[in-house]
Parts: structure tokens; sequence; C-alpha cells
């Protein structure tokens, strides 16, 4: 028996283990009996402690966060093809972890009492399950298989995305290759050996027991400088004798051995002796994996990646980076710079894969983020604002080059969803035609927002404007903001209407100096942080930026810092407003990490009194560098 | 007591049929029991052509349960070569099919009272209703909820956002990032449009709450902007 949506639910459950053991008849009776649930993002799936549900869950779309229990610490995030809520079947009493969904979801929920004569008739399946269960990770077949985020040590903590704590044993996997030659190996045979194995250090064994160890240094000291030639044996070049440890070392103690010894890579052998066989080898780089996450690691990763999808646990990693910078009180231009290059980066990433599958491009392209993408403010997830502009083609060939990049853009945002970016809403994007044109069609565009700068055009341009290049060509760039530029220097009346805009936001305090909360709808009672405090820093940033012709500042906390340099008069005030800028960014990235949003609706009463206090101190800040502006502009009485 | 029920019934009777079914609806969305339904037919003509199946699936609490899903294959004398190639269907298909009666029937009491939600769902009550009137099977009139409306009221109001006058399912599979396997068969675009429906719902509750009776008004076949 089976129905089309059965199908479609076993057309995927098939992709994954366990179900990829069962026979299709089996699968296709199983899928039949399956739930479908659809979850809002933050939906409690179950509770720790709560009576167990009939059924186990498989993800779908989306992802499920598994923790300790409400608010306490993320175990796992589980996403498409994960298994989580096997305690019932497993274990039959209640539930350890409370299981909410991360984002919006959909979940096939399967009936226990049907899948229970799966386990005990197919033994892969029961196994599986098994080990699935005792590992509390979602798939433990995964480990060692290609598109890794880590390769190794296959630690719990890559897993998780959780780094060690310091007193933690490092697990070293017993499988994990050491790299080794003999004591005649000539030199250049172990660097080609390096080379291809991708290591730091080979092992020198003789009957099987460590003898020395050749690093990357030993190489270079000894051979690269001419003291031993290139046929020289392992022997003659190897450190001697190896220092060894046992296989069981806390992070800590693995960071002593090294101290100590000066040395990047340590032995580790059966009873820590260089008498036993060796286990493994642990590297400074290890250890930097075992610590979690790390920007330059979550770099590598993301430029390694192979799939889009891979990105998306990456991406989670980079949120957890952004949460420890904030805790550790890191400067705001660091945490944000970082970010943001962590972000571009995986940007970047699926659009290289993209283009890898739309096939070579027509002609020369430049991806763009707008908005706070384009300025590297964007700290937590949002919506994608993007476009793309590429080289003009003869008239004839228009169509068909439109056609491609078109494609591409809808592949890229397609993407970009997928691994996290929402859709923008008001269809600022790429795939949209509006937003994928010729260089000459964003000229055209482009000058007649300046020239009859409206309501519209002066809101289009204020997104537009802070553009950045993720990918393709920088010319194509450049070429754009130089026609930008002569356009604004022809038609001055530009600035007027930007600034005009700049100073339309509302207020953020009222007459009374009380904030000034929504009136209405969802966020009734909320501060709107962005609108009320950030928009109009950065709107006053643009304008003024934009009026000494600099195109190359996007970031609003470095166009004040570069105004200060420009206006030594004004430096006070743009500095502040440096200063203010960062505050709030920080204030929403940690306000929206608290909350799993975008941060950009703060509830007041959730403030301590210091905090809004500090909140109080920008406002005043933000009243002065727009009364510059209504002067500079000459805009104050056109205040709308 | 049975004065007032009485009295209530009364005025349940002089309210139009539809008021009637939501008078009796939950207020709760997450308690009310839809039916998402979809159609294929022989042409676009209601008069002239005929219904060749019909899939529907019942959504709870954002819950479908697979196994009460249906599909049911017409037995039809009227065929239009043309429209073979888009659903697929021939008249002599390998699926089991029903007298049209009886699939009129059963369809009927699958739906009950629920408000029955479909992409463009006009056409689909049009054909099914032409249907009932030549077996003589009464009046098909629960609450209809039009996924093509629905989903242009989520969209933002925004000077900058260019609305389509209509929206297909396949734009709205696009939006949502559904996949397309079996597009264009009668349960295959009822469970399209029951995740594009979902994922509308969240869009529309996430601006504010929303009462089922809001709902309707909101997704009432034609309804404008």
């Amino acid at each position: 028996m089976s129905n089309r949506i059965s199908e479609r639910v076993a057309d995927f459950l098939r992709q994954y283990p366990p179900f990829d053991e069962l026979t299709d008849k089996d699968l296709q009776s199983l899928s039949l009996e399956v739930d479908i649930l659809y979850r809002e993002k933050g939906s409690v799936i179950f509770r720790e402690g709560e009576e167990t549900h009939p059924v186990f869950y498989v993800v779908h779309k989306g992802a499920v966060d598994l923790r300790e229990a409400t608010g306490g610490e993320l175990i796992d995030i589980c996403d498409e093809g994960d298994i989580f809520g096997l305690r019932p079947l497993m274990a039959g009493e209640a539930y350890k972890l409370e299981a909410k969904t991360r984002e919006e979801s959909l979940l096939y929920a399967i009936p226990i009492s049907v899948f229970r004569p799966f386990v005990e008739s197919y033994s892969e399946v029961g196994n599986f399950l098994l080990e699935s269960f005792a590992s509390n990770t979602r798939n433990p077949y995964t480990k060692g298989q290609e598109g890794k985020l880590v390769s190794a040590p296959r630690s719990e903590a890559s897993q998780t995305g959780r780094g060690l704590r310091y007193n933690e044993v490092i697990p070293v996997s017993p499988g994990k290759r050491v790299v080794s030659c003999s004591r005649d190996t000539p030199a250049r045979d172990i660097a080609r050996l390096m080379t291809e194995k991708r290591v730091g250090s080979v092992l020198v064994l003789h009957e099987e027991l460590p003898v020395g160890i050749i690093t990357d240094k030993d190489l270079r000291n000894k051979v690269a400088t001419g003291q031993f030639p290139i046929t020289a044996p392992a022997s003659e070049i190897m450190s001697s004798p190896v220092i060894t440890y046992p296989p069981r070392l806390s992070l800590t103690q693995a960071q002593l051995a090294m101290m100590k010894n000066d040395i990047s890579h340590l032995c580790l052998t059966e009873d820590g002796t260089s008498d036993t066989p060796v286990v493994g080898v642990l590297s400074k780089y290890d250890l930097v994996l075992a610590m979690g996450n790390n920007p330059e690691v979550l770099m590598r990763a993301i430029k390694r990646t192979r799939k889009t999808t891979r990105l998306k646990a990456i991406r989670a990693r980079v949120m957890e980076l952004l949460r420890s910078y904030l805790d550790a009180n890191i400067p705001m231009s660091i945490t944000m710079r970082l970010i943001a290059e962590l972000n571009d980066a995986c940007a970047k990433r699926v659009i290289e894969l993209a283009v890898k599958k739309a096939g070579e491009p027509p002609v020369s392209f430049a991806w763009l983020a707008m908005g706070s993408q384009g300025r590297g403010e964007q700290l937590l997830q949002t919506d994608q604002d993007n476009a793309l502009v590429f080289a003009d083609v003869p008239e004839e060939r228009l169509p068909e080059t439109f056609g491609y990049f078109r494609e591409l853009a809808e592949r890229v945002n397609r993407n970009l969803k997928r691994i996290g970016y929402e859709y923008c809403p008001a269809e600022m994007m790429a795939s949209n035609p509006d937003w994928c044109l010729s260089l000459s069609e964003w000229k055209h565009r482009v000058s007649q927002w300046i020239i009859n700068p409206g309501k519209n055009e002066v809101l289009l341009s204020s997104i537009f404007f802070d553009y950045n290049r993720t990918f393709g060509s920088a010319e194509l760039a450049n070429k754009l903001s130089e026609h930008i530029f002569e356009n604004v220097r022809k038609y001055p009346m530009f600035f007027y209407h930007l600034a005009a805009g700049a100073l339309q936001n509302p207020s953020p305090t009222g007459f009374f100096r009380q904030f000034l909360v929504e009136q209405d709808g969802k966020h009734k009672d909320f501060f709107d942080l962005k609108l009320r405090a950030l928009m109009p820093l950065t709107d006053a940033a643009r304008v003024l930026i934009l009026s000494h012709e600099i195109k190359s500042i996007n970031n609003t906390a470095e166009r004040f810092a570069k105004l200060a340099e420009l206006e030594p008069n004004n430096r006070e005030l743009f500095l502040s407003c440096g200063y203010a800028t960062k505050a709030l960014l920080k204030f929403r990235a940690k306000q929206g990490l608290l909350h799993g949003d975008s941060g950009r609706y703060i509830a007041l009463d959730s403030l301590t009194k210091e905090e809004k206090i500090k909140l109080k101190r920008t406002f005043k800040t933000i009243k002065e560098v727009q009364e510059l502006i209504a002067v500079r502009f000459k805009v104050s009485n056109l205040l709308v | 007591m049975s004065g007032l029920t009485n009295i209530g019934d009364r005025i349940l009777e002089w309210l139009s049929p539809e008021r009637r079914f939501a008078m009796k609806l939950p207020e709760d969305l997450e308690e009310v029991p839809f039916v998402v339904l979809d159609t294929e037919t022989t042409g676009l003509n209601p008069i002239r052509d005929r219904i060749l199946s019909i899939g529907a699936l019942r959504l709870l609490g954002g819950r479908i349960r697979v196994n009460e899903s249906v599909e049911y294959f017409l037995a039809q004398d009227h065929f239009d070569r043309l429209s073979v190639p888009i659903h697929g269907i021939l008249k002599t298909g390998s699926s089991p099919r029903m007298d049209e009666k009886e699939g009129l029937k059963s369809i009927l009491e699958y739906i009950g009272d629920s408000p029955v939600v479909g992409h463009h769902i006009s056409f689909d009550r049009t054909m099914i209703q032409n249907a009932c009137d030549r077996h003589g099977l009464g009046k098909f009139r629960n609450p209809l909820l039009d996924t093509g409306t629905l989903y242009r009221k989520s969209l933002i109001k925004s000077p900058l956002l260019r609305k389509k006058d209509q929206y297909s399912l396949d734009d709205l599979a696009r939006k949502y990032d559904l996949s397309c396997k079996d597009r264009h068969t009668a349960l295959g675009d009822a469970y399209i449009t029951a995740m594009a429906f979902l994922h509308i719902l969240e869009q529309l509750t996430s601006k504010g709450p929303l009462t089922t009776r809001q709902l309707l008004k909101l997704g009432k076949p034609g309804a404008g902007n």
C-alpha cells in the first residue's frame, strides 16, 4: 500500500540511514503510517522529563535544537535526515532532553509500534539506532565521510559544535591514520608523502616502534638549508628520541606537553613509552580543533565545502563563535570584521558552487551584497539583499545572457535560503529580473534614481548604494560606482533628498525622553532598535561619506572613522557616532542571540538600568548628527 | 433551556451557509480541521469538462496523517486528449476508477464540515458542484480558502515590491522551496498546496494573532487586497 504522499516520504527516508537498509516494500508500508508535522520556529517538540511520545522523529526540512533542559546547554542540532527522540524506542522512559525547532521545520513522526518490528528483523537498523542513541550523535556513520567539517581528531566536540572543556580528554580515534616511514626513507620521499597526505609530521618507525619524528621544521632547517641532501635518509634528519605520551591526554595536559618541550606534535603510544606501538599523533592544529570554534578553522571548512548544505552546520558554528566573542567582550570592530568575513566566505562559496553547476558564465559578472550585508554589519542571519551586474553584450545576445544569470541567481538565492538566509520580503534579490541587469542597464537605472529622486528612489538608493562585491569582477563593480559619482556630481540635488531621507526615521525618544515603543502589531510595546536607532546612523553615514565621494568604505562605523579624519572640526561627533553604531550593533546581536531572532525588537523591561542609560546616550549622538545633516544639506525646513 | 437552543438554531438558519459553517469552527486555528483539495480535470471549461481525479488530505494543527489522505480516480466518458500530457491520466489508466457519483459521495463525506483549502479553489469547487448537480447530490457550501489569494496577502506591502495579479502553484513552490514531484496529480498538488498553505499561515500569523474567522475572510476566493 502507498499513496503519492507516502511515496514522497519514502523517497526522502530512503536517502538516510537506517531507512536505507529497509526493503522497498517495508519502506512503503512504514511511510504510509508517518505523520508529517509542520512546526514554526521555536516550537517545542518535547520537553525534558515529558512523558514519551508513541513516535520518534526525523527532520525533513529545517533544524531542531536538542538541549539539556529549557535554556540549558545545546547538545546537538539535528537537520535534514537526522533522527531524534529515540528514547521511547530504546529506553521507554521520559525524555532527557528538550527538542525545540531552531527554524521553521517539517518533521516526520514515525510510530514506534510500526517501526519496532524492523529493529528486530534488520540487525543493521537496530545497530544503527543503538549506536546513534548511545553516542548521542545523530548519525554515527557520517564520521569519517567526505565533507566532514574537520578531519581529525573526530571528537565529540566537532560533532556537536561545542568546544572541549580544558579538563576533558581529547579523544584520539584509534582508526586515525598515522603517517610513518622507515629509517632509510630519503628526505625527498618524506616531503612528498607529507604533501600528499597533507600532514605536518611523519613518524619514523622501526619494528613498529617510534624511533624518531620528522616535522616541517626539520625539513626546513636541515634539508632546505643544504645541510643535508634531499637523498639523506630519515635517520639522519629525524628528531630523536621521540617524546611519547599516553593516549588519554586532557586538552591542558597536551598544551603543557607541547609548551614544555617546545614541540608541535605529540606522539601517543599504547602505554605512553616509546616501547609500545603508536596509536596516534596529536598536532597543535588538532588542539585548536578540539577547542571548538575558531575563525581560521571555520574559514578553512567553508572553503573546503563541496556541498552547500554542509555550510548550514558551519554557519551554526559561526553563530557560536559570535556568542563567545560577545561574551568575551572582544572589540566590536574586530568581531564585526571577522563575522562579516565568514559570512562573506559562505556566500562566496555558495556562488562558486552554483557557478560550477551552471557552467562557465558567458561574460564576466559581479555579485553584489546590499544593505547590512554590503556594509559588513550583518552579525546575525537576516534577510538576503543582493543584486547581480553582468558585462554588456550585443543586443541579440542579451536574452540568452540574461537567461544564464537569472538561472544562476535563482540557484544562489535558493541555496542561500537553504543555509539560513531568508528571502527578502520585497524580493530585492538577484533572481528578481529588476535586480539582475547588465552594466548599462544598471547605469541607466541608477541615473533614474539620482535624477528623479522620489521617495521610493531614495529608498532604493539607500539600499543599493551600500553594495559590496561578494564575488566576481571588481572592474564591473567599480565602473558602476564611478558612474554613480559622476551622476551625483551632476545632480547635487540628490544629496538633499538622500539627506532628507536620512532624517525621516522616527525618533527613538518622546518629549519626556521616554523610549517610544511600537503601537500595534506583533511587536507592540517593543522598541524597534533597527528603525529608531541604527538606521538614522547608517543613513547619516551614507549621505556624508558619499558627499565626500568615497565608495570603498561601506561599514557604518568605519565610515564615521573616516569622516572624523576628513573633518577634524567634527571629529568628536563622528567618533561618538562610530562608537554609538558599534554599541547598538552589539546590543542587537546580543539580544538576537538571546532570543534566536534578528534582535531588531527589544523588550524594554528585559533591560537593566545601565543598558537603558547606554542606549539613551546613543540617542543624543543620533540627534546631533541629524542636526548636522539638516544644516549641511539645508533640509531643516523640509522635515516631513 | 431548550427554548434558547431553538432560538440559536433558528438564528443559524438565517445565516448564510458560509457563516453557519464558520460559526461552528473553533476560534483557534490550531484546532481547525482543514481539508486541502485538488482536482485534475479534462480541461478548464466548467460545463463541458469533467473531473478525472480528486486528491485530498486533512490538516490539523500542522499535522498531516499520511494514510488518511485520499485520491479518487473517476471514470469519465468525456475525454480531452489535449490535457493528458499535463495530468498524465488516461481514460483507461492503471489506477482503479470509481463511478463518478460514488467518487463524489466519498469526497463529500471525507470533507464533512471542514473548511476546504486549495489553490484557485473556486475552480475545483465549481467542477465538484457541477458534477454534484448532475447527480442530484446537493450543495457544496463549505467555507473555502484560496492559497492564491492568501499568498498575495502574505506579501509585504511595499512600494518596492511589484505584485503579480495571479500566483501559480509553481510560483509558490519556488518561493517555499517545495519539491514539484507529482505536480499535476490531484494528491501531489494537494500536498504542495498544503505545504504552501502552512508557510503562508506562518507568514500571516507572524504579523500578529489571527483567528479562524479572520483567516476565512482573508482567504475567501476572489477577496480583494
